[in-house]
Protein backbone atom coordinates (compact mmCIF):
# COMPACT_ATOMS: atom_id res chain seq x y z
CA UNK A 1 0.00 0.00 0.00
CA UNK A 2 1.24 3.19 -0.94
CA UNK A 3 1.40 5.62 2.27
CA UNK A 4 -1.10 7.72 3.01
CA UNK A 5 -0.67 11.88 3.84
CA UNK A 6 -0.18 11.09 7.89
CA UNK A 7 2.38 8.16 7.28
CA UNK A 8 4.50 10.68 4.79
CA UNK A 9 4.46 12.98 7.18
CA UNK A 10 5.24 10.35 10.13
CA UNK A 11 8.20 9.40 8.05
CA UNK A 12 9.59 12.55 7.88
CA UNK A 13 9.32 13.63 11.17
CA UNK A 14 12.24 10.22 11.67
CA UNK A 15 14.16 12.83 9.86
CA UNK A 16 14.13 15.48 12.74
CA UNK A 17 17.08 15.34 15.09
CA UNK A 18 17.39 16.83 18.32
CA UNK A 19 18.18 20.36 18.38
CA UNK A 20 17.04 20.74 14.76
CA UNK A 21 15.05 24.50 14.07
CA UNK A 22 12.54 23.45 11.21
CA UNK A 23 9.96 24.76 9.31
CA UNK A 24 6.98 23.43 8.03
CA UNK A 25 5.27 24.43 4.95
CA UNK A 26 1.25 23.97 4.35
CA UNK A 27 -0.25 20.97 3.97
CA UNK A 28 1.21 17.59 4.76
CA UNK A 29 4.13 18.98 5.96
CA UNK A 30 1.95 20.46 8.95
CA UNK A 31 1.20 17.33 10.12
CA UNK A 32 4.66 16.55 10.74
CA UNK A 33 4.51 18.37 13.84
CA UNK A 34 2.26 15.47 15.16
CA UNK A 35 4.76 13.00 14.73
CA UNK A 36 8.04 13.91 16.55
CA UNK A 37 9.54 11.69 18.15
CA UNK A 38 9.70 11.15 22.07
CA UNK A 39 13.30 12.00 22.62
CA UNK A 40 13.57 14.97 20.47
CA UNK A 41 13.03 18.41 21.00
CA UNK A 42 12.70 20.68 17.95
CA UNK A 43 11.68 24.33 17.78
CA UNK A 44 9.11 25.18 15.03
CA UNK A 45 9.81 28.41 13.03
CA UNK A 46 6.67 30.23 11.40
CA UNK A 47 7.77 32.94 9.22
CA UNK A 48 5.45 35.05 9.77
CA UNK A 49 7.67 36.06 13.12
CA UNK A 50 7.71 33.10 15.23
CA UNK A 51 9.87 30.19 17.27
CA UNK A 52 8.68 28.03 18.90
CA UNK A 53 5.31 27.18 18.06
CA UNK A 54 2.75 25.93 20.13
CA UNK A 55 0.06 23.45 19.39
CA UNK A 56 -3.71 25.55 18.03
CA UNK A 57 -5.14 26.74 21.22
CA UNK A 58 -8.29 25.62 23.34
CA UNK A 59 -11.40 26.68 21.96
CA UNK A 60 -11.86 30.22 23.33
CA UNK A 61 -8.24 30.76 23.87
CA UNK A 62 -7.74 31.82 20.34
CA UNK A 63 -6.09 35.28 19.63
CA UNK A 64 -6.82 37.16 16.34
CA UNK A 65 -2.49 38.50 16.94
CA UNK A 66 -1.07 35.07 17.20
CA UNK A 67 -1.32 33.28 13.80
CA UNK A 68 1.24 31.07 11.97
CA UNK A 69 1.89 31.49 8.16
CA UNK A 70 -1.12 29.59 7.15
CA UNK A 71 -3.08 31.99 9.19
CA UNK A 72 -4.24 29.15 11.65
CA UNK A 73 -4.67 30.40 14.84
CA UNK A 74 -1.88 29.18 17.29
CA UNK A 75 -0.21 29.39 20.88
CA UNK A 76 3.33 29.87 21.89
CA UNK A 77 5.11 27.57 24.38
CA UNK A 78 7.58 28.49 26.96
CA UNK A 79 10.54 29.83 25.33
CA UNK A 80 9.33 31.07 22.46
CA UNK A 81 10.38 34.19 20.47
CA UNK A 82 8.33 36.98 18.36
CA UNK A 83 10.21 38.86 15.74
CA UNK A 84 9.65 40.86 12.64
CA UNK A 85 9.51 39.18 9.01
CA UNK A 86 12.83 40.78 7.86
CA UNK A 87 14.41 38.65 11.11
CA UNK A 88 12.06 35.90 10.26
CA UNK A 89 13.91 35.44 6.53
CA UNK A 90 17.45 36.60 7.93
CA UNK A 91 17.40 33.53 10.17
CA UNK A 92 15.99 31.64 7.22
CA UNK A 93 18.68 32.96 4.72
CA UNK A 94 21.39 33.04 6.68
CA UNK A 95 21.29 28.99 7.40
CA UNK A 96 19.84 29.27 11.01
CA UNK A 97 16.96 26.80 10.18
CA UNK A 98 18.21 23.56 10.05
CA UNK A 99 14.98 21.79 8.04
CA UNK A 100 12.69 22.70 6.06
CA UNK A 101 9.90 20.90 4.81
CA UNK A 102 7.03 22.02 1.87
CA UNK A 103 4.79 20.06 -0.68
CA UNK A 104 5.38 20.28 -4.37
CA UNK A 105 3.78 19.64 -7.70
CA UNK A 106 6.88 19.29 -9.58
CA UNK A 107 10.44 17.93 -8.47
CA UNK A 108 13.37 17.45 -10.95
CA UNK A 109 15.97 15.01 -11.32
CA UNK A 110 18.46 17.59 -10.52
CA UNK A 111 16.99 19.00 -7.37
CA UNK A 112 14.94 21.73 -9.41
CA UNK A 113 11.49 22.40 -7.42
CA UNK A 114 8.51 23.86 -8.87
CA UNK A 115 5.32 24.59 -6.73
CA UNK A 116 3.74 28.41 -6.56
CA UNK A 117 2.25 28.57 -10.25
CA UNK A 118 0.25 26.73 -12.63
CA UNK A 119 0.06 29.09 -15.97
CA UNK A 120 -3.11 29.52 -16.72
CA UNK A 121 -4.40 29.17 -13.29
CA UNK A 122 -5.04 32.48 -10.71
CA UNK A 123 -1.87 32.80 -9.41
CA UNK A 124 -2.04 32.94 -5.95
CA UNK A 125 1.89 33.91 -5.22
CA UNK A 126 4.70 32.52 -4.16
CA UNK A 127 4.43 33.40 -0.32
CA UNK A 128 8.11 32.34 1.50
CA UNK A 129 8.83 29.38 -0.61
CA UNK A 130 11.38 31.08 -2.84
CA UNK A 131 13.12 32.60 -0.22
CA UNK A 132 12.94 29.37 1.35
CA UNK A 133 14.05 26.75 -1.04
CA UNK A 134 16.94 29.16 -2.19
CA UNK A 135 17.96 29.22 1.24
CA UNK A 136 17.88 25.90 3.23
CA UNK A 137 20.67 23.91 3.43
CA UNK A 138 18.54 20.97 4.22
CA UNK A 139 14.89 20.77 2.40
CA UNK A 140 12.79 17.43 2.09
CA UNK A 141 10.00 17.44 -0.48
CA UNK A 142 6.46 15.94 0.52
CA UNK A 143 4.66 14.88 -2.26
CA UNK A 144 2.23 12.49 -3.96
CA UNK A 145 4.63 10.53 -6.62
CA UNK A 146 2.35 11.34 -9.34
CA UNK A 147 -0.68 13.85 -10.46
CA UNK A 148 -4.43 12.86 -10.39
CA UNK A 149 -3.91 11.52 -14.02
CA UNK A 150 -1.47 9.11 -12.97
CA UNK A 151 1.57 11.15 -14.78
CA UNK A 152 5.00 10.85 -12.78
CA UNK A 153 5.78 14.44 -10.84
CA UNK A 154 9.49 13.37 -9.74
CA UNK A 155 10.81 14.61 -13.96
CA UNK A 156 13.97 15.10 -15.67
CA UNK A 157 13.19 18.93 -15.65
CA UNK A 158 10.19 20.65 -14.29
CA UNK A 159 7.69 21.38 -16.98
CA UNK A 160 6.24 24.14 -14.16
CA UNK A 161 7.63 27.47 -13.69
CA UNK A 162 10.39 27.07 -11.06
CA UNK A 163 10.39 27.73 -7.53
CA UNK A 164 14.12 27.36 -7.19
CA UNK A 165 17.01 25.34 -8.70
CA UNK A 166 18.99 22.39 -7.67
CA UNK A 167 17.44 22.77 -4.09
CA UNK A 168 16.03 19.61 -2.87
CA UNK A 169 18.00 17.19 -0.87
CA UNK A 170 14.93 14.36 -0.58
CA UNK A 171 11.72 13.27 -1.01
CA UNK A 172 9.33 11.24 0.87
CA UNK A 173 6.32 10.64 -1.85
CA UNK A 174 3.51 7.97 -1.31
CA UNK A 175 5.30 5.20 -3.04
CA UNK A 176 9.38 6.13 -1.14
CA UNK A 177 11.78 7.56 0.22
CA UNK A 178 14.26 9.12 -2.62
CA UNK A 179 17.74 11.56 -2.25
CA UNK A 180 18.71 13.55 -4.97
CA UNK A 181 22.07 13.00 -5.72
CA UNK A 182 24.32 14.23 -9.14
CA UNK A 183 23.17 11.09 -10.22
CA UNK A 184 19.27 12.00 -9.97
CA UNK A 185 16.87 9.88 -7.84
CA UNK A 186 17.80 7.25 -5.51
CA UNK A 187 15.58 5.21 -4.23
CA UNK A 188 16.42 4.10 -0.54
CA UNK A 189 12.94 3.07 0.72
CA UNK A 190 9.66 1.95 -0.58
CA UNK A 191 6.49 2.25 0.95
CA UNK A 192 5.01 -1.25 2.36
CA UNK A 193 3.70 -3.00 -0.35
CA UNK A 194 4.98 -1.43 -3.19
CA UNK A 195 6.85 -2.73 -5.54
CA UNK A 196 10.52 -1.58 -7.31
CA UNK A 197 8.84 -1.73 -10.79
CA UNK A 198 6.02 0.05 -9.79
CA UNK A 199 8.27 2.85 -8.01
CA UNK A 200 10.30 2.63 -11.69
CA UNK A 201 7.73 3.18 -13.89
CA UNK A 202 6.03 6.35 -12.17
CA UNK A 203 9.42 8.19 -12.03
CA UNK A 204 10.41 9.67 -15.23
CA UNK A 205 13.46 11.35 -14.11
CA UNK A 206 16.61 9.40 -13.85
CA UNK A 207 16.24 6.68 -10.96
CA UNK A 208 18.59 4.14 -9.11
CA UNK A 209 17.53 1.58 -6.83
CA UNK A 210 20.35 1.69 -3.39
CA UNK A 211 21.86 -1.22 -2.82
CA UNK A 212 20.68 -1.66 0.70
CA UNK A 213 17.02 -0.33 -0.34
CA UNK A 214 14.10 -1.38 2.31
CA UNK A 215 10.80 -1.18 3.43
CA UNK A 216 9.83 1.67 5.27
CA UNK A 217 9.32 1.72 8.46
CA UNK A 218 7.88 4.05 11.59
CA UNK B 1 7.13 65.90 19.88
CA UNK B 2 3.28 65.40 20.18
CA UNK B 3 2.69 63.22 16.88
CA UNK B 4 -1.09 62.77 17.97
CA UNK B 5 -4.03 63.50 15.89
CA UNK B 6 -7.48 62.82 16.22
CA UNK B 7 -8.55 59.72 14.04
CA UNK B 8 -7.78 57.54 10.85
CA UNK B 9 -9.76 60.48 8.88
CA UNK B 10 -7.28 63.41 9.99
CA UNK B 11 -4.49 60.87 10.10
CA UNK B 12 -5.09 59.96 6.24
CA UNK B 13 -6.08 63.58 5.02
CA UNK B 14 -3.05 63.93 2.72
CA UNK B 15 -2.86 60.55 1.02
CA UNK B 16 -3.99 61.26 -2.56
CA UNK B 17 -5.14 59.47 -5.59
CA UNK B 18 -2.15 57.48 -7.54
CA UNK B 19 0.01 57.28 -4.38
CA UNK B 20 1.91 54.52 -3.25
CA UNK B 21 0.98 53.29 0.24
CA UNK B 22 2.34 50.12 2.72
CA UNK B 23 0.32 48.09 4.36
CA UNK B 24 1.28 46.26 7.71
CA UNK B 25 -0.06 43.08 8.96
CA UNK B 26 -0.01 39.69 7.68
CA UNK B 27 -3.38 38.01 6.43
CA UNK B 28 -5.78 39.98 8.47
CA UNK B 29 -3.19 39.83 11.78
CA UNK B 30 -1.92 43.63 12.54
CA UNK B 31 -3.68 45.09 10.01
CA UNK B 32 -4.67 48.91 10.30
CA UNK B 33 -8.20 48.76 10.18
CA UNK B 34 -9.42 52.10 11.03
CA UNK B 35 -6.76 53.79 8.67
CA UNK B 36 -8.01 50.72 5.34
CA UNK B 37 -11.64 52.09 6.59
CA UNK B 38 -11.07 55.93 6.27
CA UNK B 39 -9.35 55.31 2.77
CA UNK B 40 -12.52 53.30 1.66
CA UNK B 41 -14.36 56.29 3.30
CA UNK B 42 -12.27 59.07 1.25
CA UNK B 43 -12.77 57.10 -2.03
CA UNK B 44 -9.56 57.89 -3.73
CA UNK B 45 -8.64 55.55 -5.94
CA UNK B 46 -5.17 54.37 -8.71
CA UNK B 47 -3.46 53.64 -5.28
CA UNK B 48 -0.73 51.45 -5.78
CA UNK B 49 -0.12 49.01 -2.44
CA UNK B 50 2.46 47.38 -0.43
CA UNK B 51 1.31 44.60 1.46
CA UNK B 52 2.42 40.97 2.16
CA UNK B 53 -1.12 40.08 1.52
CA UNK B 54 -4.56 41.62 -0.31
CA UNK B 55 -7.40 41.06 3.09
CA UNK B 56 -10.32 38.70 2.11
CA UNK B 57 -13.27 39.44 -0.25
CA UNK B 58 -14.92 41.72 3.00
CA UNK B 59 -12.25 43.05 5.23
CA UNK B 60 -8.77 44.45 4.88
CA UNK B 61 -7.67 45.19 1.89
CA UNK B 62 -10.25 43.81 0.54
CA UNK B 63 -12.24 46.56 0.98
CA UNK B 64 -10.04 48.78 -1.05
CA UNK B 65 -10.29 45.84 -3.60
CA UNK B 66 -14.12 46.23 -3.89
CA UNK B 67 -14.32 49.68 -4.38
CA UNK B 68 -11.56 49.76 -7.08
CA UNK B 69 -9.43 51.99 -5.18
CA UNK B 70 -6.08 49.74 -6.33
CA UNK B 71 -4.57 50.26 -9.73
CA UNK B 72 -1.15 47.96 -8.51
CA UNK B 73 -0.67 45.29 -5.84
CA UNK B 74 2.70 44.07 -4.69
CA UNK B 75 2.08 41.48 -2.50
CA UNK B 76 3.83 37.18 -2.27
CA UNK B 77 0.41 35.71 -1.52
CA UNK B 78 -3.00 36.93 -2.64
CA UNK B 79 -5.40 33.53 -2.59
CA UNK B 80 -8.66 33.61 -0.60
CA UNK B 81 -9.60 36.65 -2.97
CA UNK B 82 -12.33 36.30 -5.84
CA UNK B 83 -12.84 39.84 -6.46
CA UNK B 84 -8.88 40.26 -6.64
CA UNK B 85 -8.84 37.76 -8.81
CA UNK B 86 -11.75 38.77 -10.75
CA UNK B 87 -9.33 41.92 -11.49
CA UNK B 88 -6.32 40.31 -12.17
CA UNK B 89 -7.76 38.67 -14.81
CA UNK B 90 -9.79 41.10 -16.34
CA UNK B 91 -6.99 43.51 -16.31
CA UNK B 92 -8.22 45.85 -13.93
CA UNK B 93 -5.44 45.63 -11.58
CA UNK B 94 -1.53 45.10 -11.90
CA UNK B 95 -0.19 43.02 -9.50
CA UNK B 96 3.70 41.74 -8.51
CA UNK B 97 4.14 39.20 -6.79
CA UNK B 98 7.27 39.64 -4.42
CA UNK B 99 8.72 36.49 -2.54
CA UNK B 100 8.22 37.24 0.81
CA UNK B 101 11.66 37.82 2.33
CA UNK B 102 12.39 40.13 -0.23
CA UNK B 103 9.59 41.85 0.61
CA UNK B 104 10.28 42.07 3.66
CA UNK B 105 14.22 42.68 3.02
CA UNK B 106 12.53 45.58 0.49
CA UNK B 107 10.96 47.44 2.95
CA UNK B 108 13.47 46.96 5.89
CA UNK B 109 16.38 48.50 3.66
CA UNK B 110 14.28 51.31 2.82
CA UNK B 111 14.62 52.14 6.56
CA UNK B 112 17.62 51.65 6.90
CA UNK B 113 19.02 54.26 3.95
CA UNK B 114 20.26 51.01 1.88
CA UNK B 115 19.24 51.52 -1.37
CA UNK B 116 19.37 47.99 -2.93
CA UNK B 117 20.61 44.16 -2.05
CA UNK B 118 21.68 41.21 -3.44
CA UNK B 119 19.19 38.29 -2.72
CA UNK B 120 19.14 34.60 -3.67
CA UNK B 121 15.38 34.05 -3.79
CA UNK B 122 14.19 34.17 -7.05
CA UNK B 123 17.20 33.30 -8.77
CA UNK B 124 16.74 31.31 -12.15
CA UNK B 125 12.94 32.08 -11.64
CA UNK B 126 9.84 34.18 -13.34
CA UNK B 127 11.03 36.72 -10.39
CA UNK B 128 14.11 37.01 -11.86
CA UNK B 129 13.24 38.33 -15.36
CA UNK B 130 14.39 41.83 -16.10
CA UNK B 131 16.41 42.09 -12.74
CA UNK B 132 19.98 43.15 -12.83
CA UNK B 133 22.12 40.09 -11.21
CA UNK B 134 25.31 39.93 -9.54
CA UNK B 135 27.85 37.27 -9.33
CA UNK B 136 29.85 36.73 -5.25
CA UNK B 137 31.86 33.36 -4.89
CA UNK B 138 30.47 32.07 -7.62
CA UNK B 139 26.66 32.21 -6.59
CA UNK B 140 24.44 34.53 -8.91
CA UNK B 141 22.34 37.06 -6.78
CA UNK B 142 19.09 39.65 -7.95
CA UNK B 143 19.61 42.94 -7.19
CA UNK B 144 16.62 43.99 -5.35
CA UNK B 145 15.60 47.33 -4.94
CA UNK B 146 14.51 49.55 -1.38
CA UNK B 147 10.44 50.54 -1.78
CA UNK B 148 9.67 54.35 -2.30
CA UNK B 149 6.46 54.51 -0.52
CA UNK B 150 4.91 57.68 -0.12
CA UNK B 151 2.65 56.38 3.35
CA UNK B 152 3.18 53.69 5.36
CA UNK B 153 0.31 52.74 7.44
CA UNK B 154 0.87 50.93 10.79
CA UNK B 155 -0.83 49.06 13.41
CA UNK B 156 0.65 48.94 16.59
CA UNK B 157 -0.54 47.81 20.28
CA UNK B 158 0.50 50.53 22.39
CA UNK B 159 2.15 53.34 21.51
CA UNK B 160 2.97 56.81 23.16
CA UNK B 161 2.70 60.42 21.97
CA UNK B 162 6.17 60.71 20.83
CA UNK B 163 5.04 57.84 18.30
CA UNK B 164 6.91 54.68 20.05
CA UNK B 165 5.32 51.64 19.10
CA UNK B 166 5.22 48.13 20.84
CA UNK B 167 3.26 45.11 18.63
CA UNK B 168 1.50 42.43 19.95
CA UNK B 169 2.75 38.52 19.32
CA UNK B 170 2.59 38.10 15.32
CA UNK B 171 0.63 40.88 14.27
CA UNK B 172 4.21 42.28 14.46
CA UNK B 173 5.03 40.81 10.81
CA UNK B 174 5.77 43.17 8.96
CA UNK B 175 4.73 46.36 10.76
CA UNK B 176 7.86 47.78 12.07
CA UNK B 177 10.02 47.10 8.64
CA UNK B 178 7.18 49.40 7.21
CA UNK B 179 7.09 51.90 10.00
CA UNK B 180 10.67 52.49 9.02
CA UNK B 181 10.33 52.65 5.33
CA UNK B 182 7.60 55.22 4.50
CA UNK B 183 8.41 58.78 3.36
CA UNK B 184 5.31 59.58 6.24
CA UNK B 185 4.21 56.90 8.47
CA UNK B 186 1.26 56.30 10.21
CA UNK B 187 0.63 54.47 13.19
CA UNK B 188 -2.63 53.25 14.44
CA UNK B 189 -2.62 51.95 18.59
CA UNK B 190 -4.85 49.94 20.23
CA UNK B 191 -3.58 51.72 24.01
CA UNK B 192 -1.91 55.42 23.19
CA UNK B 193 -0.58 55.97 26.45
CA UNK B 194 1.86 59.19 28.00
CA UNK B 195 5.62 59.43 27.37
CA UNK B 196 7.24 57.48 30.09
CA UNK B 197 4.76 54.45 30.47
CA UNK B 198 6.55 52.53 27.83
CA UNK B 199 9.95 50.95 29.09
CA UNK B 200 12.62 52.22 26.32
CA UNK B 201 14.08 48.85 26.16
CA UNK B 202 10.60 47.13 25.29
CA UNK B 203 9.92 49.46 22.07
CA UNK B 204 10.05 47.48 19.28
CA UNK B 205 10.20 51.00 16.53
CA UNK B 206 11.37 54.34 17.72
CA UNK B 207 9.52 57.24 17.20
CA UNK B 208 11.59 58.84 15.18
CA UNK B 209 10.13 56.77 12.40
CA UNK B 210 6.65 57.69 13.18
CA UNK B 211 5.04 60.99 11.96
CA UNK B 212 0.86 60.98 12.80
CA UNK B 213 -0.10 57.97 15.61
CA UNK B 214 -3.81 57.58 17.16
CA UNK B 215 -5.88 55.57 19.27
CA UNK B 216 -8.05 53.36 16.70
CA UNK B 217 -11.27 52.12 17.44
CA UNK B 218 -13.72 49.64 17.19
CA UNK B 219 -11.14 46.64 16.05
CA UNK B 220 -12.59 43.38 14.19
CA UNK B 221 -9.52 41.75 14.83
CA UNK B 222 -10.87 39.10 12.35
CA UNK B 223 -9.51 35.24 12.29
CA UNK B 224 -8.66 34.05 9.08
CA UNK B 225 -8.12 30.07 9.90
CA UNK B 226 -9.43 29.74 13.39
CA UNK B 227 -8.08 26.11 14.56
CA UNK B 228 -8.60 25.17 18.51
CA UNK B 229 -8.10 22.35 20.14
CA UNK B 230 -11.01 20.55 22.73
CA UNK B 231 -10.50 20.72 26.17
CA UNK B 232 -10.29 17.50 27.28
Amino acid sequence: MALNKEQIAQRIAKELQDGFYVNLGIGIPTMVANYIPSGINVVLQSENGLLGMGPFPFEGDEDADLINAGKQTITTLPGSAIFDSATSFGMIRSGRVNLTVLGAMEVAENGDIANWKIPGKMVKGMGGAMDLVAAAKNIIVAMQHTDKAGNSKLLPQCTLPITGLRCVKKIVSDLGVFDITENGFVCREYAPGVSIEEIKSKTAGKLTIADDVKEITF
Amino acid sequence: MNKVVANADVAIKDIESGMTIMFGGFGLCGIPENCIRAIVNKGIDNLTCISNNAGVDDFGIGLMLQKKQLKKMIASYVGENAEFERQLLSGELDVELVPQGTLATRCMIAGYGIPFVPVLAGVGTEVAEGKETVVRNGRQYLIEEAFDADFAIVKAWKGDTMGNLIYKDTARNFNPLMAMAGKITIAEVEELVAPGELDPNMIHTPGIYVNQIFQGTDYEKRIEQRTVRKRS
